[in-house]
Order: C-alpha cells, then sequence, then structure tokens
C-alpha cells in the first residue's frame, strides 16, 4: 500500500507517473469504508508523498548511455523491485539514488529530512562493515552526524535486537557468519530510519535457505518502518515475493513497470507469483525468442 | 593447565640458547676455543657484573637507547607525514614520491663518509643516520598501508555521511594499521643496525664506542658482552612493538586468541 492512497480528500490528483492497482481500487471506494470506526481526516499534503522522482535522467559514460531518459516516480512507503540483466544500468540507477554518482542530464529529486540531511541509506551487496568496529560501533556508522554517544548506543542495540543479533553486539564482524554480517549491514542501514532505503542485491551473495530468512526479514521491516524500499536484483522470484512494484530496465531504458497487488505475506511458489514472475522473464528475453 | 602449557611453550623457545651456551661454556673451559679467539659465557657473565658496578655499562646503554629512540622518533614521524599525505592526497604523491623512491635506493650508510663530513663525529650524525633509515620503512608501509584500504569501505564511509576527519579516523588509518605496523618492526630492526654501525665507526660513548675500546686492549668478553645486549636491545624493542600490535590490532583474525 501507499501513502497517496491515504489522502483521500486531496482534490488533485496525484502526480505519480504510475498508480498501483491497490491505491486505484482504494480510491473507487470511500474512506469510511476502509477505516469504519474513525472519521476521515484531512490531511495537509505531505512534501514526502513522493519519496523520490527522476525527470529525463541519462547517464552517459564517455560514449555509452547507461540510463536513457528514465521517467520515474516513487511514491513514499512503496516497495520497488528494480531488476535487469547485468550491465542494463540497474546499478548506475541506485549509485544515482543514494548520491555516489551524478547524472548526466536530467533531474533528480530525494526527499530529504526535516533539516535537509541525508535520509537514504544504501545496503551493499557485501557487509562492508568496519573490521576495527565491534557490531554494535559498526551499527553506530549508520547514526554518522545524527546521535552519538549513549543515544546511539541505544538506538544501534535496539535495531541489533529487531534483526535477532543483539547478543552479538561486542563481538568483532570477523566472527560472524555471512547472513549475520548482511543483517549487520541491514541493521546499520535502518539504525537512522531512513525514508528509502536503496538495496544494491544485498541477498545475491547468501545461500539459498539465508536468503529466504532475509527476505523475510526485510519484509517484516518494511512493514514495521514503512520507508520506502528500492531493491536492485536479478532474482525475479524475490521481486515478486517482495516488492510493491516491479521495474525491468533493458538497455538504459524502463521496459516494463508492474505492480504486484498480492497480499502479504505471500507464499513462495504461489501460482500468481509464478504467472508475474512469467510475464517478467518474457520481457527480460523476449517473447519472440520463445 | 593453560598456564603450565604457556609456560612449556615459552620455555621450548629457549632451550636451544640454553644448550648452546652450556656446549660453549664447556668448550671454552676444555681449551677448545682459544680465549683470544671467544670468551667463555662465565667470562662475559663476569665482564657484565664489572661493567654494570663501575657504572659504565648502565651509561652507555642509556646513550645508545637515547640516540636510537631519538632517531627513530624522528626518522619516524617524517615518515608518517610523508606516508600519510603521500597516501590521501595524488598531487603530493606526485610531486615527492619518485624523489623519495630514488633516495631510498642509496643505503643510507653509504652517507657515513658525507655525514661525518656535515657533522663530525657529534650526536647530529647519529641522529641524522638513525632518522634516515627508519624513515624509509614507516614511509614505504605507510603509504602502501593507505593505499590499500578497501575502497568499498571508504565508498561505504561516505555515503554514510562521514566528513574527511571522520572517515581518516574511522576508516582509513585502521585500515592501514597493520601495515604501518610492519613498516615500524622492519625501522626499529634498522635502527639498531644504523647505531651499532655509527656508533663503532664515530662515537665517543654508547655501546658500540664500548666495544671497540674493549678490541683496542684485547677485552674479548667485553666485545661479546656488547654483542649480546645488542641484541637483547633489539629483542625488546620488537617484543614492544609486537605488544602494541596486539593491543591495537585486536579485531584482526590474526591476533584473535580463540
Amino acid at each position: 500500500m501507499s501513502v497517496i492512497a491515504l489522502s483521500p480528500k486531496s482534490d488533485a490528483p496525484v502526480k505519480t507517473a504510475k498508480d498501483t492497482a491497490e491505491a486505484r481500487a482504494l480510491r473507487e471506494t470511500t474512506p469510511t469504508q476502509w477505516f469504519p470506526y474513525a472519521a476521515p481526516q484531512a490531511r495537509a499534503r505531505d512534501p514526502r508523498d513522493t519519496a523520490f522522482s527522476f525527470r529525463d535522467i541519462s547517464r552517459k559514460f564517455g560514449d555509452k548511455t547507461v540510463l536513457d531518459n528514465i521517467d520515474l516516480d516513487v511514491p513514499a512507503g512503496q516497495f520497488l523491485a528494480v531488476i535487469g540483466k547485468s550491465g542494463c544500468g540497474k546499478s548506475t540507477l541506485l549509485r544515482l539514488l543514494t548520491g555516489l554518482d551524478k547524472p548526466t542530464t536530467g533531474t533528480l529529486t530525494v526527499n530529504k529530512g526535516e533539516n535537509g540531511e541525508n535520509r537514504t541509506r544504501i545496503m551493499f551487496q557485501e557487509p562492508r562493515l568496519l573490521p576495527w568496529a565491534r557490531i554494535a560501533k559498526n551499527v553506530e556508522v549508520g547514526l554518522t552526524g545524527i546521535a552519538g554517544g549513549e543515544g546511539a548506543r541505544e538506538k544501534s542495540l535496539a535495531i541489533l535486537r529487531e534483526v535477532g543479533l543483539a547478543d552479538r553486539a561486542g563481538e568483532w564482524p570477523s566472527v560472524l557468519s555471512g547472513g549475520q554480517r548482511q543483517r549487520v549491514a541491514l541493521a546499520r542501514a535502518l539504525v537512522a530510519h531512513p525514508y528509502i532505503l536503496a538495496l544494491d542485491e544485498p541477498l545475491g551473495a547468501l545461500d539459498a535457505l539465508t536468503r529466504i530468512e532475509m527476505q523475510q526479514l526485510l519484509e517484516r521491516i518494511w512493514l514495521q518502518q514503512k520507508f520506502t524500499a528500492v531493491l536492485v536484483t536479478h532474482d525475479v522470484a524475490e521481486a515478486v515475493a517482495l516488492a510493491d512494484r516491479v521495474i525491468v530496465i533493458d538497455r538504459g531504458r524502463i521496459a516494463l513497470d508492474l505492480d504486484i497487488p498480492l497480499d502479504r505475506p505471500r507464499r513462495h511458489g504461489s501460482p500468481e507469483l509464478a504467472r508475474l514472475e512469467g510475464q517478467i522473464l518474457d520481457t527480460l528475453f523476449g517473447e519472440k525468442a520463445g | 593447565m593453560k598456564a603450565t602449557g604457556q609456560i612449556l611453550k615459552n620455555a621450548t623457545g629457549w632451550a636451544l640458547p640454553a644448550v648452546i651456551l652450556l656446549v660453549w661454556e664447556i668448550a671454552a673451559r676444555t681449551g677448545l676455543i682459544s680465549p683470544n679467539v671467544m670468551a667463555a659465557p662465565s667470562a662475559v657473565a663476569e665482564a657484565f657484573w664489572r661493567l654494570l658496578l663501575s657504572g659504565e655499562l648502565i651509561r652507555n646503554i642509556g646513550v645508545s637507547t637515547a640516540r636510537a629512540l631519538s632517531g627513530f622518533v624522528i626518522g619516524g614521524s617524517i615518515g608518517l607525514a610523508f606516508g600519510l599525505a603521500n597516501g590521501l592526497s595524488g598531487l603530493s604523491r606526485n610531486l615527492t614520491d619518485t624523489t623519495l623512491q630514488m633516495v631510498r635506493n642509496i643505503p643510507h650508510l653509504a652517507l657515513i663518509p658525507l655525514v661525518i663530513l656535515w657533522f663530525g663525529i657529534d650526536e647530529q650524525a647519529k641522529l641524522f643516520l638513525v632518522a634516515l633509515g627508519v624513515f624509509f620503512p614507516i614511509y614505504v608501509n605507510t603509504l602502501l598501508g593507505i593505499q590499500s584500504v578497501d575502497p568499498q569501505l571508504v565508498e561505504m564511509g561516505r555515503v554514510y555521511g562521514m566528513s574527511r576527519t571522520t572517515l581518516f579516523f574511522r576508516v582509513i588509518l585502521p585500515g592501514a594499521l597493520p601495515a604501518i605496523f610492519v613498516g615500524l618492526r622492519y625501522a626499529l630492526g634498522i635502527m639498531w643496525l644504523t647505531l651499532i654501525v655509527a656508533e663503532t665507526i664515530a662515537a665517543s660513548s654508547g655501546l658500540g664506542y664500548m666495544a671497540m675500546q674493549a678490541r683496542e686492549f684485547l677485552l674479548i668478553d667485553v666485545v661479546v658482552l656488547s654483542i649480546l645486549i645488542y641484541a637483547l636491545l633489539g629483542k625488546l624493542a620488537d617484543s614492544f612493538a609486537r605488544l602494541l600490535e596486539r593491543l591495537t590490532l585486536q579485531w584482526h583474525p590474526a591476533f584473535q586468541t580463540a
């Protein structure tokens, strides 16, 4: 579900490139139907309604165009998955979003914190923990410039409890398993309550079982914290299992923009997931080939 | 159980030197080794006691250690400063690295005649030589350490909004520390080596001077004693560096005891 759907009194249609099917369905019902016991309240338009938007964004490296006029609006709270073959530009998209790279042309608007602080966090494919800092200290890196000292300590312990590693707070990263390290990296990304969490194939290096465990953890925390998630992956099953919306990038363009209007928790291997998965794979590999 | 095991493990390292000492003593006493060639361990111990009582030994060790350490501090801090500067700034590296690498290829002990011409046999000559000898291992390893810091960690630090200072103290310096320690231990070895050579050639005090004086008077026991003390001081410096290493690199898997 997305935040725009919760602004029933805003008459002007919210300008997003793509409304989710869920949002459309919600808009067609009257507010009293969704909250039968609470009178709907007029809500001031929250500037956070759109988490970020790409407007005609291109990124070229020399002659090579990696991203070609991308237009993308993502409402706050959405779980977006970005799929594409290697080298399609999906990682570049994430680097632009997190400010690691600048677009060649076009404008990128990202919602910042109240004081303009950076509230976008990224989780990399590798945990990238500081080997010389204990687990709790590594999580506190996520609070750089936001909190320090005792407050940071408490926050980091709280989020470590959330990912099930509170008892490892005093250990060195080298003694943790790959999955545990990635959970610490997730805790570090989430400790400052980001508006946007960018995930660059964070589960790619994990074994299949740890992966499913991590997907569930990620979904649970996303449902709790309601940040906007952008998951770059090449695992189509993972994308449809987790995301509200999947976009497929091919040769620098958005080749498919698909809503996944399924209830959560989703069951691995259900027929609806399989159908959507098939649709995405067709786009990726071209129906004409099959 | 564990403690006795540890003691036993430490003791095994000393077993061989003990046997060597014993064989040496026996060979000297039976006349197998002529007293003009090598003094017996007991004679060396006697010389140690004699010089200790006269205060000569302590004074000379003090003089030599003070020289070694001040040369080390001067050369080491300049080396560290250049290593950090060239590791962090491409401009600084382009400007100075080629020159430093050229100077590095001159054996610093080859400068002794020149140094004597410049400084005579005063303290500055020894400080200069030690500082020069210590400079390069520290410089090269600090530079290497900073260049080998995982760029992914640096990128992570940037994304999380670390300022340049925070990035340096939280990511770059700790990452470079293992290499800096390698340089430190090399430098300590070179520090003693340089000092011995400098003191043997031109000095009026210090352990090297003591050994040279003893040679003049054919006091073989004192010569052997000086050499042994050099060995001990070198070992002491190395142990100190290892202790520092263990304290600061606790996170490193190589320093973790299961």
